[in-house]
């Protein structure tokens, strides 16, 4: 075991997906929304029209970089807050019509733990993470299904989902769509038909805490929180209006380079999945190679410890994630990848930014192979 | 009771059995991987792990390396030596 290995060169993060590094645009913002964004915005003295004017001006950007109108946007602590206030409100709103939520099993845990509440029926997946349309087909189509929910692609696999195929399905069963495009905003345009969507800030490049809801006008909500108005999508409490701010800055700015880092970044991620599977053994390159996010790619190696590949990897300078039951919390493997039936153990994550350069791949690229070698050589094996 | 799970109507008795129960993987797999051999083509070896990856993993590993996942049930799973 190294202890005192040098990194590889200028460290190099690698896990945009998990929270992409501060967008420059949105450190301006930031810095400049606290000195006028600190007071309470539904009060009527002078400093307070001030947070409510900067607040309102954040809620009509994000509304016009994702097409629909301001008053269809609420924004919340977290996208985790914002998911969950989709499912819970969304199926409230229709607690009328049925009682039970149909989701894909590859959603992310916060919509997993919202459908933990009360009935749900999962849709599977193939082996590359995309959606059995037609067993969604038969699952909206049932009855008393109240919500569907489908990630707009898979934050662990990369695949892109069949969003507008999923919602032409919950259309003629009359059932609204929520879909969670944390992954995608900002890197990837999401198709229409969804009634719902959900989005987070510090996946694009905006500051922690600030996660966005869009309710279309005549989709039924009731907020699962106490507060005043039932009916109007909000957060209960203050938001913290800088980072509000700094979040609708950076979409802005994200969205108009979103194109050509797209690009980039799909290129560098096509290397990653070739040189992976042709320098490392015994390796398993995960999600459909063509019809997946820009930035994401995720492999598992044989016989190799999840934990034991991140912590050599960050001694090398590389900041990753995994799906290994032993980097989890719970110790269970990733349930996206127990979904598509691929291996699950030595499993690696890497997701790319705008400040990702070629060099940064190359150098991971380099240093993988013999750091696989080595656990595996440790390992017996 | 293989046999049966199986389908196969074959009498399925496994050859040898890895007792991984209470190893975390990829332990389980990496002693899979160790003692294939130690069996005959066509015949089956069993492995014991409670991991909550193993269901998932022995599974992946004989696709990716080409031998047949038989059965698996709480906690064992057998798999039969193809190459």
């Amino acid at each position: 075991v190294e202890n005192t290995a040098v990194p590889a060169g200028a460290a190099a993060y690698l896990d945009a997906a998990t929270a992409a590094p501060l967008h420059p645009v949105a450190r301006e913002a930031l810095l400049a929304a606290l000195a006028d964004g600190w007071a309470d915005p539904s009060r009527l003295y002078a400093a307070g029209r001030r947070a409510q004017q900067l607040r309102d001006a954040a809620h009509a950007a994000i509304a016009e970089a994702l097409g629909v109108r301001p008053d269809e946007v609420s924004l919340w602590p977290s996208g985790t807050a914002a998911a969950q206030a989709a499912v819970l409100g969304g199926l409230a709103g229709r607690s009328r019509q049925g009682d039970t939520l149909v989701h894909s099993a590859i959603e992310h845990s916060a919509v997993l733990h919202a459908a933990g509440r009360g009935k749900a029926v999962e849709v599977g997946v193939d082996r590359l993470g995309r959606l059995d349309l037609a067993a969604w087909d038969r699952a909206v189509a049932a009855g008393e299904v109240a919500l569907a929910a489908l990630i707009s692609a898979s934050h662990e696999a990369g695949t892109v989902q069949p969003v507008a195929a999923a919602a032409d399905y919950c259309a003629e069963a009359g059932v609204p769509l929520f879909v969670d495009a944390a992954q995608s905003i900002g890197r990837l345009p999401v198709p229409p038909g969804w009634s719902l969507l959900s989005a987070s800030a510090h996946k694009w490049g905006g500051p922690p805490g600030v996660g966005v809801l869009v309710v279309r006008k005549g989709v039924r909500w009731l907020s699962p929180y106490p507060q005043d108005d039932l009916y109007r999508p909000g957060p209960p409490g203050a938001l913290e209006l800088p980072a509000v701010v700094a979040a609708a800055a950076s979409l802005r700015a994200v969205l108009a380079e979103a194109q050509a880092e797209a690009l980039r970044q799909s290129a560098l991620v096509a290397r990653i999945r070739d040189r992976v599977a042709a320098t490392v053994p015994d390796v398993e390159v995960v999600g459909d190679p063509v019809d997946r996010l820009p930035h994401l790619v995720t492999f598992s190696c044989l016989y190799v410890d999840g934990e034991a590949l991140l912590h050599a990897l960050d001694r090398r300078g590389f900041a990753v994630s995994s799906g290994s039951s032993c980097t989890a919390s719970t110790l269970r493997p990733s349930h996206v990848l127990e979904a598509m039936g691929v291996l699950s153990h030595g499993n690696v994550r890497v997701s790319l930014h705008r400040g990702t350069t070629e060099d940064d791949v190359d150098r991971f690229l380099a240093v993988l192979p013999e750091i696989v070698a080595g656990i595996r050589a440790e390992a017996g094996m | 009771v293989t046999g049966e799970e199986s389908g196969t109507g074959r009498e399925e008795g496994a050859v040898i059995v890895l007792d991984c129960l209470g190893q975390r993987c990829p332990l389980p797999v990496i002693k899979l991987a160790q003692h294939i051999r130690d069996v005959g083509i066509g015949e089956v070896v069993r492995v014991l792990a409670d991991d909550p990856a193993a269901a998932n993993d022995i599974p992946a590993w004989c696709r990716m390396k080409g031998q047949e996942f038989v059965s698996g049930g709480a906690n064992h799973f057998d798999v039969r030596r193809l190459s």
